[in-house]
């Protein structure tokens, strides 16, 4: 395109900047993002450890698939851990062993891969644990909300396909649950195991499929839900805090150059810096303490990674037999009988199914109960929204009973307790926990929303004591400042809607339902204070109470 | 509002709204005023902080240098003991840790005390406007009109027809998945034995020597593997199926049920280890209680009692294998499991 008056650079970078953007055009990219204004808080840190650590695992990831040999060919080993000398093992251990001890810094390498996996599940977890407690994923972010659960799921895939890769006793046990797992499910189960171990457990091709799952199939999918997720983040822009000045229409923040972008891409050296420090002290997945597999021997306190943990405590909680009644049932069909393991099915399918069905549903249980289908960009503080935070509460009780049963052997030996009143004490609580958890929780939210009035109305203790002319003692309150009021009193207040007839004036049973979840959610809540009841506490309680001279609260 | 005959209920003024007078609400103050921090008002202070910024930049080089240090001094290629070893391994995180740290909080520390700290506002933009969303849907109709597909059925259903029918090949490409090479129901047959036979010595797991039925104490516990199968072809594979506890208890302490009267020698009884659960080696033999406990799931099974479950999640008892003594006096299998081992599948029965 000729134009008249082209653009002149001066300085080198302008030259520099032109000739780039003469060819791609990336001026656009730049106005756009350049100073775009993300909102700051400490609780948005998390999804970007999660994406920091993703990347450090492609990097360590890297570095460990130029030197591991995914193969179950069985060889003698001969590196340098002397005690394993001479014993038989396949090729994918043996090449684990001489990442450890014939590769310098292989080792290290190794651990902060594992660290970082580790890592990357916890903070995607606690990253979805922050949107749902603060209600991001209201409209127009339930499409993302689902993004990031299927994220968890394929971080839990990725995990456990590279936690079986070295072929370790350990890892092999793991695998061995997963065989009678599948063969749990009915019809399928049988073939599904023997095309998954080409054949009878533990055969010689899991390890190489499993590899191919790790390092291709499951991070591409991460990587192309990582750009969507992210790119819908970029469309969405940031959610912030409620607080002055912050509008569901405007964002308040840092713009990207250079205040954000230094802090974001100086704390992913920050996070580098953690992983490598844990990794270079902290020892992880010893395998040379485990041996190579073998289907004989197996530690006591044996224990997957920390993400698989609920579903192996599922398994561990559920009861084979009901007094003589047994969870695996013969089915006689016209051809034989046939079994159905529900010992196992229930547990491996049931919990985690409930926990991701209702978590990816929850943005639109939560539109349909409360009618509110208005974009949201403002969060909740968790305490003023109690029904989500009491259900949040209770999802994450229920996750954790399972996930203190697979570790129920070891409180038992840690505590001196015995094991089966561990067992027997997480199955109520299996039960139980989820609804005291709920219950608690509301009550302490509405607590918090009863000690915001109290302090929007009252003010704040001042810590002096004054004595009337009659003799009387009081203390002074001050009222608190303009800003730290609207903070305390312009939240969104969800209240019981009875259930409404429809345009032939119906009230269908799905309304009905409705109704109910929202008085049960509802019909207890906590009304932000209004500036007609200040006024009413401040004519009732005289000047002596809530001191606050004009130009101290409200300085414009 | 008060009108009671109009609207929803939840304008009619039946549910208790404690704002209900319209917008009863204190006003956005807007952002509090803004704090200059030290550095924005004292140079010294700013200066201070340029120092500490560099000085943490500086320790990040130091954390690389030191790096190399523990790579190449500490780091003998084959011949270090385990805790040279450590020691590198160490040395590798620390001067990583402080390379990277060094660079990361030096950057946030810049980014605090010295770029600006004003809070700059933005306005949000709908995603997409109403007038956009009506021009997509135009042309989508228009693209769609011009294909003609809803004109032409016949197009259509035999287009759905081959698009639904064409990626099933790619799930059969699938079947050898499975490199046996065997039909189901071989495999499922195959499933239900193990390298146990009439005559198969019981034998040490791993040395492979065998074992004479006046070896095992009242009280201990063997673990055993069939003779020979050193030599089986997938040997993983046959091991997983045949693993066998081995313990002796006095007979008169045992439950014994019709039919496996003579499958032990004198109290000498062989069970599978394989847990019924989801198949964890059994490895914990607790004497005194004569329990056997499955470390994985915990899974409890009473030796007295033919090894029922008595905790835990399996559904079933654990397989016994029949045994007796051979002319030697070594114990031997009688035959092969009467039931498949290991844990519960569909086809089991």
């Amino acid at each position: 395109m000729a134009t008249t008056n082209e653009y002149t650079p001066s300085t080198t970078t302008g030259r520099l900047a032109n000739f780039v953007d003469s060819r791609v055009g990336a001026s656009g990219m730049v106005k756009e993002f350049g100073r775009k204004i993300f909102p700051d808080h400490w609780s948005f840190m998390f999804g970007e450890v999660a994406l920091y650590t993703f990347v450090l695992l492609l990097l360590s990831g890297t570095f460990l698939t130029f030197f591991f040999d995914p193969s179950m060919t069985h060889i003698t080993y001969n590196g340098s851990y002397v005690p394993l000398k001479g014993i038989g093992m396949s090729a994918a251990m043996a090449s684990t062993m001489d990442i450890s001890f014939d590769v310098r810094g292989g080792l290290f390498m190794r651990q902060v891969h594992h660290w970082s996996a580790l890592l990357f599940v916890a903070s995607l977890s606690v990253h979805m644990l922050r949107v749902f407690f603060t209600g991001a994923f209201r409209r127009p972010r339930e499409l993302n909300w689902v993004v990031g659960g299927v994220l968890l799921i394929m971080g839990l895939a990725a995990g456990f396909t590279g936690y079986s890769l070295p072929d370790d006793l350990l890892s092999g046990n793991g695998l061995r649950i997963i065989d009678g797992v599948m063969k749990a499910l009915p019809i399928v189960g049988t073939y599904l195991s023997m095309f998954f171990f080409g054949g009878e457990f533990p055969g010689v091709h899991v390890i190489p499929r499993l590899y191919s799952l790790h390092i291709m199939i499951v991070p591409a999918v991460i990587i192309l839900l990582l750009v969507i997720h992210l790119f819908m983040v970029v469309t969405h822009k940031h959610t912030q805090y409620p607080g002055p000045g912050r509008t569901n229409d405007n964002v308040v923040g840092f713009p990207v150059g250079p205040v954000y972008a230094a802090k974001a891409g100086g704390f992913f050296f920050i996070v580098f810096g953690i992983v490598a420090f844990i990794s270079g002290l902290f020892q992880i997945n010893p395998i040379w303490n485990y041996g190579p597999y073998d289907p004989s021997p197996v530690s006591a306190g044996t224990q997957p990674d920390w993400y698989i943990g609920f579903v192996d405590g599922a398994l561990r909680l559920m009861p084979g037999y009901l007094g003589n009644f047994s969870f695996e049932w013969i089915i006689p069909f016209p051809w034989g009988d046939n079994t159905l393991v529900l010992s196992v099915l229930l547990p491996a399918l049931v919990p985690a199914g409930v926990l991701f069905m209702v978590m990816f549903a929850w943005p639109w249980i939560e539109r349909w109960v409360t009618k509110d289908n208005r974009e949201h960009h403002l969060l909740d503080r968790p305490r003023n929204a109690p029904f989500r935070t009491a259900m949040g509460a209770a999802g994450v009780v229920f996750y954790c009973v399972m996930w203190a049963a697979a570790s129920s052997d070891l409180i038992a030996t840690h505590f001196h307790v015995a094991l089966n009143d561990v067992t027997y004490w997480l199955r109520i609580l299996f039960f139980l926990g989820p609804i005291f958890a709920f219950w608690i929780t509301r009550r302490i939210c509405l607590s918090l929303q009863r000690k915001d009035r109290e302090i929007v109305l009252h003010g704040r203790e001042a810590g002096i004591i004054q004595m009337s002319p009659e003799g009387g003692f009081s203390e002074k309150h001050e009222e608190v400042d303009v800003y730290k009021r609207f903070l305390l009193t312009s939240y969104n207040d969800n209240k019981y809607i009875p259930a409404q007839p429809d345009a032939a004036g119906h009230v269908s049973g799905s309304e009905k339902r409705r109704a109910a979840l929202s008085k049960f959610f509802f019909e207890d809540r906590v009304a932000p204070v209004t500036p007609s009841e200040l006024e009413a506490a401040h004519a009732a309680h005289g000047h002596h109470e809530v001191e606050g001279e004009k130009q101290d609260s409200i300085e414009k | 509002m008060g009108d009671h005959s109009h609207g929803s209920p939840e304008e009619s003024g039946t549910v208790a709204k404690a704002d209900d007078v319209a917008q009863d609400r204190f006003p956005d103050p807007g952002l509090p005023p803004h704090r200059p921090r030290l550095a924005d008002r004292d140079p010294r202070a700013a200066k201070r902080h340029e120092r500490q910024v560099a000085l943490l930049f500086t320790i990040s080089i130091i954390g690389t240098l030191f790096f190399f240090v523990a790579y190449f001094v500490l780091g003998r290629l084959g011949e270090m003991t385990f805790a040279e070893l450590r020691v590198q391994n160490a040395a590798l995180g620390l001067g990583t840790a402080f390379a990277m740290l060094g660079i990361g909080v030096g950057i946030v520390h810049w980014a605090k005390t010295l770029m600006p700290d004003h809070e700059l506002v933005e306005q949000r933009h709908e995603i997409s406007s109403e007038k956009d969303r009506q021009d997509a849907v135009d042309i989508i109709d228009t693209v769609i009109e011009e294909t003609g597909i809803k004109r032409r059925p016949l197009i259509r259903n035999t287009l759905i027809g081959a698009i639904a029918l064409a990626p099933i090949p790619a799930i059969f490409m699938f079947r050898d998945l499975d490199r046996t090479g065997k039909t189901a129901h071989q495999m499922i047959e195959q499933m239900r034995h193990t390298l146990w036979d009439t005559g198969v010595r019981l034998t040490r797991d791993p040395s492979g020597t065998p074992i004479k039925a006046s070896d095992v104490q009242l009280g201990s516990a063997f673990h055993v593997i069939p003779e020979g199968l050193e030599n089986a072809e997938n040997m993983l594979n046959e091991k997983a199926k045949a693993v066998v506890l081995l313990m002796r208890m006095d007979p008169q302490e045992m439950n014994i049920s019709e039919g496996r009267e003579d499958w032990h020698v004198d109290g000498i009884v062989a069970y599978s280890k394989i847990c019924t659960h989801v198949g964890c080696p059994i490895a914990l033999y607790e004497q005194h209680t004569h329990h056997l406990l499955c470390p994985c799931h915990q899974s409890t099974f009473d030796l007295a009692n033919e090894c029922k479950v008595i905790f835990g999640p399996a559904g079933h008892a654990l397989p016994q294998l029949p045994i007796t003594v051979d002319a030697d006096g070594y114990l031997v299998a009688q035959s092969d499991f009467h039931e498949p081992v290991g844990p519960s599948y569909w086809e089991r029965g």
